[in-house]
């Protein structure tokens, strides 16, 4: 199941890179930071974030929309994707498709992603290629086109986007459920992608509402990294964006969730399953949400839990105890609402589900009684600190996580701290963000099991 | 942007990107402006280095020639699973040393094996560089393959193997291979099956170490902060200890047996998982950019292709579909995927054979030409925007041999394809005939031929 196995794969590449961070010594003598952006705010709001990159002359151009699945209207769950993929349509002035067109012939390459906190487009071109992309995009922040005509073969494109990550998929099934039901208030319990009735239900009218209440250059974020400077960005920002006027986009919401009592528990049998997931799920504080100084203790702690084969679970349940084939702790603070922190283990032939969890909870339960080790904590701190480090190395890394923590709420200072907090981080403070999250109350369990065939099932 | 909290317009499909690892599909163009290839000799054998003093990191590609179609029939997956043991234990440290040792210098060091060849990365700080090298060494020549690692890997192994079997991408992706090629190497599956992997023994990768690591069919590939008297010092220390020969690499030259087949394996999944394709073009063929070109036009170009459009624009029948030029070692595919609720399956065959057909019998238009060619050459310098994606290429040039002054040459060869060489090859090559489906599914529509 490729799918699944990308989702991991980029699951554990988000522990190591998103947690991004500069680091180590190099940065300890340079006063900090990890990419030296250069920032400024245009007078109709449009905040821009310029990460310098000279590798290649080329740069990536990114217009960030601070507006996700988690602001949508009850019912209409899946707008801010579907509007996403119908961006493309056309403008007052250009035809369906036109942009793609254009893009590609000018040597571009580009694609757009929606997630709960936010929608974001990009563009990677030649340096001269900048303000064609940058003209284009900002005459669909307010000059989209639809009817129905577009909207109907789209809405199509994206029930078949729906099957092939979710319904294909037991496990992603599954995971949209869990999620539903490990928040009880929060909109993060919806699938981004929406429910299937609710796609289905969507008018060129209601995605057209949904634009013109949030699109506009005072809620939204332009990142352009690479071969340029911000002297270079900005006079050609305020030409293109700076003439779209401000809107009076409403304020985003922030929920509460209220405190979990009860330990919930899921279970999917599936006859396509070959391969049993065991996983649990806790609620956690964030960047933004709850006891906000614990982000980084819980970064660590995800790291020396299951951040790789050196970590915890990997050693004591698949290596010494030989009860799992995988085992992985999956953290990612910067989200505007409540975090999640999740451990995942999948079983080795032979071994049960059942079996799995006991030892999860028996792991979980010396970290409470005993505390993480001191040279534990000093070992993965060192590696995130390394991490920062490689993080500058490409281009799309610093634009990336630059333009979702603006888009967030977050600064561009939160980013370029990430170091300096990490470093501050001491078992003491680990210790405490296990206690405070790994609280069975806050949590869902997850069973992926195979479902006995009929022949099995009467074998037995 | 994590993986479980955005959703994006496409899905990138790595699957194919398995199989499909002509990394250099186009190659030179602005960029190479600033990329300056020295090559470093030592013990024997050769890097590419391209220095880069900007940030404190260090990026290494390696690639040994012969991959997992030199795996014995019966221990399919004896490549994988060598790949995967490597990094876990050699010379006096044992599997948790090493790992240990990894992670508290922050080296990544990884192996995997794909068809044709067996592929190394290190990236390391550059503080630590030697010590990463000569992790590497002992990784290369003296791995421990010490009896908890290698069942615990063999498990891991069998248990991607059964995970592979519930995704319908990776079922009708083997079915596909199967079908082109049911008495070759590349007909079966890279990482090898349950029972094939439980047959690998401890002396079948102590031998392909001795027989496949070796320096006469090693490449390498330098980015970053390191000049070229110390790659030479550390080449000299990693590889000096490497066999200079190993055994011959026996996989046959083969055409795919591509004649219009459609093969059904049913699964209970919602949607069905389309592969399909047909003959390519070799790398080392002299209609290679006039294949690109043509690809592009079809199928490859993002957004842009006359499939792209035909599928999924104007009908929404699909959220992904795509082809592309995939050439391989010993033969060469135009590879595509789709998929489509069941219910739509057999329609969606037919407009993929109608874009086939309409390309055969009409050939490209100047306009498209024109379009594919601004594209593929001016896209070529966004493929060098991280030392890991720069070491890959230094990599891939040198398997193919395409010389260290391909990247200067490489749009050139682009431009220089005409109107007539695509329209010739769209003729030749493009058979709605032939194209090949293997479907993972319940599909309405579709008659199998197997």
């Amino acid at each position: 199941m490729a799918h699944r196995r990308m989702l991991q794969r980029l699951a554990l590449a988000a522990v190591a890179l998103l947690l991004l961070g500069a680091a180590g010594s190099a940065f300890a003598r340079d006063g900090g930071g990890v990419f030296h952006p250069e920032t400024a705010t245009l007078e109709n709001g449009l905040e821009v974030v310029v990460v310098s990159n000279h590798r290649s002359p080329v740069v990536t151009h990114m217009l960030w929309y601070k507006v996700g699945a988690a602001d949508e209207p009850a019912g209409h769950s899946g707008i801010a994707h579907l509007l996403e993929h119908l961006m493309f349509k056309g403008t007052k002035t250009r035809g369906p498709g036109e942009f793609s067109a254009t893009v590609s012939r000018n040597g571009g390459q580009e694609n757009a992603f929606t997630s709960w906190d936010f929608t974001a487009y990009y563009q990677s071109v030649a340096k001269d290629r900048l303000p064609l992309v940058m003209e284009m995009e900002a005459d669909r922040m307010t000059n989209l086109v639809l009817n129905e005509e577009q909207v109907a073969p789209e809405k199509q494109v994206v029930l078949e986007e729906r099957r092939q990550r979710i319904d294909n998929d037991p496990g992603a099934r599954l995971d949209v459920f869990a999620d539903a039901i490990l928040f009880f208030n929060h909109p993060y319990r919806r699938p981004i992608i929406g429910w299937e009735k609710e796609i289905r239900d969507l008018t060129a009218e209601d995605v057209l509402a949904f634009y013109r209440r949030w699109y506009a250059p005072n809620n939204a974020v332009l990142v352009v990294a690479g071969d340029v400077t911000l002297a270079e960005v900005l006079p050609l920002a305020r030409t293109y964006y700076g003439a779209i006027p401000r809107a009076d986009t409403p304020a985003r919401l922030d929920l509460a969730e209220p405190r979990a009592e009860t330990p919930r528990r899921i279970e999917l049998a599936d006859a396509r399953v070959r391969q049993e997931t065991w996983s649990r799920a806790y609620i956690a504080p964030g960047a933004r949400y709850g006891a906000t100084e614990l982000a980084q203790p819980l970064e660590v702690l995800a790291h020396v839990l299951g951040g790789g084969p050196s970590s915890r679970l990997y050693r004591e349940l698949v290596v010494e105890a030989g009860l799992a084939d995988q085992a992985y702790v999956w953290y990612e603070p910067d989200v505007r609402g409540p975090a999640r922190f999740s451990v995942t283990v999948k079983p080795r032939r032979g071994v049960s589900l059942a079996q799995v969890e006991e030892a999860v909870d028996g792991v979980f339960a010396r970290v409470l009684a005993e505390g993480i080790d001191a040279d534990e904590v000093e070992r993965s701190r060192r590696r995130l600190q390394a991490e920062a480090v490689f993080a500058r190395d490409g281009l799309s890394e610093g634009a990336q996580l630059l333009g979702r923590a603006l888009a967030i709420g977050l600064t561009t200072e939160h980013v370029e701290q990430w170091p300096a907090r990490i470093a501050a981080v001491g078992k003491a403070e680990v210790d405490a963000a296990a206690k405070a999250v790994l609280d069975p109350g806050g949590s869902v369990t997850a069973l992926l099991g195979a479902e006995a065939s009929d022949q099995q099932a009467a074998a037995q | 942007m994590t993986a479980r909290a955005a959703t994006g317009r496409t899905f990138a499909a790595l699957l194919l990107l398995a199989v499909a690892f002509a990394a250099l599909a186009g190659g030179g163009g602005p960029a190479q402006a600033a990329v300056q290839i020295q090559r470093v000799s030592a013990a024997g054998v050769e890097a590419w280095l391209v220095e880069d003093h900007s940030n404190p990191i260090v990026t290494a590609r390696i690639a040994f020639r012969g991959g997992a179609s030199t795996d014995p029939a019966g221990k399919e997956g004896l490549a994988e699973m060598v790949s995967g043991l490597l990094d876990e234990g050699a010379v006096e440290l044992d599997s948790a040393a090493f790992q240990g040792r990894l992670e508290a210098l922050a080296i990544t060091l990884r192996f995997d094996a794909d068809l044709d060849s067996v592929r190394g990365r290190l990236e390391t700080l550059t503080e630590n560089r030697a010590e990463a090298f000569a992790l590497l060494r002992r990784a290369l020549t003296q791995p421990r393959f010490d009896a908890e690692p290698v069942e615990r890997v063999r498990s891991q192994l069998q248990a991607r193997v059964r995970t592979a079997l519930e995704d319908p991408d990776t079922v009708a992706t083997r079915a596909f291979f199967a079908m082109a090629f049911p008495n070759h190497p590349y007909g079966r599956p890279t990482s090898g099956t349950v029972e094939s992997l439980a047959a690998v023994t401890g002396d079948d990768l102590r031998a392909f170490v001795r027989e496949r690591l070796t320096r006469d069919r090693l490449v390498i590939g330098v980015v970053g902060d390191i000049d070229a008297a110390e790659l030479e010092r550390l080449l000299q220390a990693t590889f000096a200890e490497l066999p200079e020969t190993g055994a011959p690499i026996a996989v046959a030259e083969t055409e795919p047996a591509t004649r219009g087949q459609v093969a059904v394996v049913p699964t209970g999944a919602p949607q069905s998982a389309i592969v399909f394709g047909q003959r390519g073009v070799a790398r080392d063929d002299p209609d290679y950019y006039a294949a690109t070109v043509l690809a592009n036009v079809l199928a490859s170009g993002p957004f842009t292709s006359r499939l792209y459009r035909e599928v999924r624009e104007k009908r929404g029948l699909v959220y992904t579909v795509y082809a592309r030029l995939t050439p391989l070692d010993h033969a060469s595919l135009i590879l595509g995927m789709a998929g489509t609720v069941n219910d739509r399956a057999g329609e969606t065959i037919a407009v993929i054979r109608d874009v086939w057909s309409a390309l055969a019998s009409d050939g490209v238009s100047e306009e498209e030409l024109a379009d594919a060619k601004t594209y593929l050459t001016g896209s070529f310098p966004l493929r060098f925007t991280s030392s890991g994606q720069i070491a890959a290429i230094l990599v891939s040039m040198q398997l193919e041999s395409l010389g260290i002054d391909y990247l200067e040459r490489r749009n050139a060869l682009i431009e220089a394809v005409s109107l007539a060489d695509v329209n010739r090859l769209a003729r030749e090559l493009i058979s709605p005939h032939a194209l090949t489906f293997a479907i993972a599914g319940a599909p309405d529509g579709v008659e199998a031929t197997n």
